[in-house]
């Protein structure tokens, strides 16, 4: 169904090919999913089977790619919109109508099929994809799952054989990826439709593929889940956990994995007593934290405590509360009642500058921060921000991350990096407690095991850090400390055991395996491993 | 009485003419009287017959802003003067003006027939942007866009991302200056504003380069069997149409111009306009998904709005009741039959085009509150 044959891409001006001699079938009806780390190559492998890369990217591609027989090189995108449906990263940026119905009809409009056969095809895809309840939504207010399902049906309605997908659920919160997976796995086993899908998440996702295709360095390997993934440093927590019990065949989902592990369970000692407890001094309290957007309560009355040193993680369903209760804790953002004292003071009292002294934020889209045209020119101005002395903010830099020329434009950064930049402005200020909303947005594996350490460092030197989230194998490894949210109000506080150990929704890998011995982390089960 | 029920979705074209032709009358009557009529029964319909989508809660916002612009009207008169008349209500202390604002007044007496003939003129404003409101909110602009014909297909699909991308540039600006305050508030001045729009401005192109993407490989723009040289001409002849219908126009207005260039230049362009519109609709292999057709409940509804202008035409021509009351002396202005007679009959959607009231107790209690 996709071939590509002996494919090489180079972008203009690139010292190396981002694609080296690519060699991938992939059939009709299989699942295969793209595994590599950011910059890896995913994305242009994904765009070149509908033909964006190069016709609308520009570069030189060697090779051949053909889909359902039609090569990219005489084929442009819109030419192949009949045979591949390709849905992007963010689907609210390429949202073109204004009600879901009219963006599911929008292909199908351009390929002039007949409306009586628009009509059939859009009603089937609302049934198909549970879309039903949005068809007259106005496209601008769906949360994250929504706009990703409607993308993935609008991709749908014009009938390609073919689906390319660029990481379906980075964005999603677990409830919502499962939504969208379950669409997915739907469509693969019941209409026979062929999935090419990349995605960072790979705790999600193996288990639904029949193939997985490892992207290092421009080069591909590809093979069952289970082989590619035995030796790749990209891996499952599940795969991981296996490789440490020598499991084989390794399995690669969790039902599998538990039907093997009973020996395992036997084999880890008992959890110990937390070691690291937290200080008793206070470094932030917050009191009745009440937010309303509009006439709908954000957060209702939400009090908490943080001492110094601790690490905490917020969770819960997008749009239950995480974000605005950050923003009104930090003070900038707004807060409708309620108190939060840092250092004897509240923060909202003060001004911008004196309030990052003493409570830093980085918010969701850390590049909002970001206005000058180089890495170097944004560290010093990090450091006249902060009023802190020059050198101040690119020293931090360096700790965090390695190798970030002082010309490169921020922009130009992989999204660790930029976030890595981002942080270290916020940290040149100085402030004992930090924030970050959903920090591990776009990040791949190493660039997430790198922030657990930055984050597990900066709590070591006495900063509490408090990360919004719901990426719940890094919460599993960075947090001592889990507060859930559910619409606006706390629905558990307590140490990250318990609380995500036992929960359904979200439990890590490692603790759904080992249940009910009580493990997060394939590292906690390393060190008590008889 | 009874009540037919419709079931259908209207064409959006109907509802503008029907509320563009009810504006235009506004626009040629300063009587109150009539103008709030206008209001009342552009308003009546617009509740009766919107629908539940989105943009028919737009008519509240046109409310707010007619309201501003009638108050406007009225304070700005009352400071910067205008008409005058004998029955003068306060004498403001006038603040003296150097020689070359000659003509404009700050303060001064305030007369009764200034702050009426200023309130009059606000209220045929705020009538009108009323109109403009009721459309919005009875028929998406972007439907009405989609029934253009096939040739200008490509410049609505660009309009219409426009409207629903221009929101989120506000939304992300909102978003980018909360989040300067992250960094405290050390840049100030030009720089300051700059800082706010380099942001801005990159995420805006990156959007637009993933919207661009994603409707390549969504299939717009495939050429159809379209030969360039018909899309030349097609070009051409719509170019061509649209310059010559606006030269036209100017003949027609500007009443120092012969007759013999304005008309015939003006009809020249629209016979252009339409033949090259033709060409270009043809052999198109774009279809439409679900398009609003025209009937008979659309030309009633048109006509309906037409005969609200026809009924203050005629009371123009016959001279019946104050189209346009004076001041001098003060009183109530009579009302023009015959235009208050083409109004009412532009309640005739009433009766024609009322959306089912679903059995829902959510519908129900909206119904109440509306």
């Amino acid at each position: 169904m996709i071939r590509f044959d002996h494919v090489s891409v180079r972008y203009d001006g690139a010292e190396h090919p981002t694609l080296h001699d690519i060699d991938l079938t992939v059939d009709e009806g299989e699942l295969c999913v793209v595994v590599g780390a950011t910059g890896s190559g995913k994305t242009t492998m994904l765009r070149s089977v509908n033909g964006l890369v190069p016709h609308f990217s520009g570069g030189t591609l060697t090779g051949r790619v053909l889909v359902d027989g039609r090569s990219t090189a005489d084929h442009h995108p819109r030419d192949l919109a009949d045979v591949v449906g390709f849905v992007v990263q963010d689907p609210k940026s390429g949202f073109v109508a204004g009600t879901v119905e009219d963006e599911l009809a929008f292909s199908m409009e351009s390929l002039g099929i007949e409306p009586a056969t628009m009509r059939r095809r859009v009603e089937e895809t609302l049934d198909l994809l549970g879309l039903e309840p949005l068809r007259g939504r106005d496209v601008g207010t769906l949360s994250g799952g929504e706009a990703q399902r409607t993308a993935i049906g609008a991709a749908l309605t014009a009938a390609p054989r073919i689906l390319v997908l660029d990481e379906p659920t980075s964005a999603l919160d677990p409830g919502a990826a499962e939504d969208v997976l379950a669409a997915i796995h739907r469509l693969v086993h019941d209409l026979g439709v062929t999935v090419l899908m990349a995605e960072h998440r790979l705790e999600r996702v193996v288990s639904f593929a029949d193939r997985v295709a490892l992207l290092a360095d421009g080069v591909v390997r590809v093979g069952a889940p289970a082989e590619v993934l035995a030796d790749s440093p990209l891996a499952p927590p599940v795969v991981e956990l296996g490789r440490l019990a020598g499991w084989d065949p390794l399995p690669v989902d969790i039902r599998s994995a538990r039907r093997v592990a009973s020996d395992l369970r036997d084999r880890v000692e008992p959890a110990p007593p937390p070691a690291d407890q937290p200080s008793d001094d206070v470094a932030l309290a917050a009191e009745n934290i009440v937010v309303v957007h509009g006439s709908t309560p954000a957060v209702r009355g939400v009090s908490m405590t943080i001492r110094s040193g601790e690490r905490v993680a917020l969770m819960g369903r997008n749009g239950s509360g995480k974000s605005s209760l950050l923003w009104a804790v930090q003070g900038t953002g707004r807060r409708d009642d309620g108190e939060v004292v840092v250092l004897g003071r509240d923060p909202a009292t003060l001004p911008a500058a004196q309030r990052r002294r003493i409570v830093g934020l980085v918010p969701q889209e850390p590049e909002d921060l970001l206005y000058h045209p180089t890495v170097g020119e944004e560290c010093a101005q990090g450091d006249l921000d902060a009023g802190a002395a020059l050198g101040t903010c690119r020293q931090i830099l360096d700790r965090l991350v390695d190798d970030v020329p002082d010309d490169r434009h921020p922009r130009d950064l992989s999204e660790g990096q930029r976030l890595s930049l981002v942080l270290a402005i916020t940290l040149s200020a100085a402030p004992p407690v930090v924030l970050l909303d959903e920090p591990t947005r776009g990040l791949d594996q190493v660039a997430k095991d790198h922030l657990v350490a930055v984050l597990g460092e900066l709590a070591d030197e006495g900063h509490s850090v408090v990360v919004a989230t719901h990426d719940v194998e890094f919460v599993a490894r960075f947090a001592n400390r889990v507060v859930v949210l559910a619409g606006g109000d706390v629905v558990s506080d307590g140490p990250a055991r318990d609380v995500i150990g036992s929960s359904p929704m979200f439990a890590p890998q490692v603790a759904k395996i080992l249940a009910p011995v009580c493990a997060l982390t394939v590292d906690d089960v390393r060190e008590r491993l008889r | 009485m009874t009540r037919a029920v419709q079931t259908r979705r209207i064409h959006a074209g109907a509802w503008w003419l029907w509320a563009l032709a009810l504006g235009t009358a506004a626009t040629r009557t300063t009587n109150p009287i009539l103008l709030l009529l206008i209001a009342a029964v552009a308003g009546y319909v617009t509740i009766a017959c919107r629908s539940e989508a989105p943009w028919a809660r737009s008519y509240g916002t046109f409310l707010r802003l007619a309201a501003a612009v009638l108050v406007i009207r009225v304070l700005f008169h009352a400071l910067l003067g205008g008409v005058t008349g004998p029955t003068i209500l306060v004498d403001l202390p006038e603040v003296p003006l150097p020689d070359w604002a000659a003509g404009i007044r700050l303060g001064g007496p305030i007369s009764a027939e200034g702050l009426l003939n200023a309130a009059y003129d606000g209220l045929r404003l705020g009538v009108l942007l009323l109109c403009v409101g009721a459309a919005n909110s009875l028929a998406d602009p972007r439907r009405l866009l989609q029934s253009l014909p096939g040739a200008l297909y490509e410049v609505s699909v660009a309009v219409v991302v426009a409207l629903t991308t221009a929101p989120q540039l506000v939304v992300s600006a909102g978003r980018i200056r909360r989040a300067r305050q992250l960094r405290g508030h050390t840049v100030h001045g030009l720089r300051r504003l700059t800082s706010l729009l380099v942001p801005v401005i990159e995420d805006a192109i990156e959007r637009s380069l993933a919207m661009a993407a994603t409707m390549d490989s969504r299939g717009y723009g495939r050429a159809g069997t379209r030969s360039r040289r018909l899309r030349l001409v097609t070009s051409v002849c719509v170019v061509g149409g649209l310059g010559a219908l606006a030269l036209g126009s100017y003949g027609v207005l500007d009443t120092t111009a012969s007759d013999a260039f304005g008309l015939p230049v003006m009809l020249a362009g629209g016979v252009l306009g339409v033949v090259g519109l033709v060409l270009g609709s043809q052999r198109v292999t774009r279809t439409h998904y679900r398009p609003d057709h025209w009937g008979l409940v659309e030309s009633v509804i048109a006509a309906s709005g037409a005969a609200s202008l026809v009924g203050v035409l005629v009371a123009e021509r016959t001279g019946a009741g104050d189209l346009i009351p004076d001041f001098a002396p003060i009183t109530v202005p009579e009302l023009p039959v015959p235009a208050a007679i083409g109004v009412l009959v532009a309640l005739v959607p009433l009766f024609v085009a009322r959306v089912p009231v679903a059995p829902t107790p959510v519908s129900v209690a909206r119904e109440v509150t509306a």
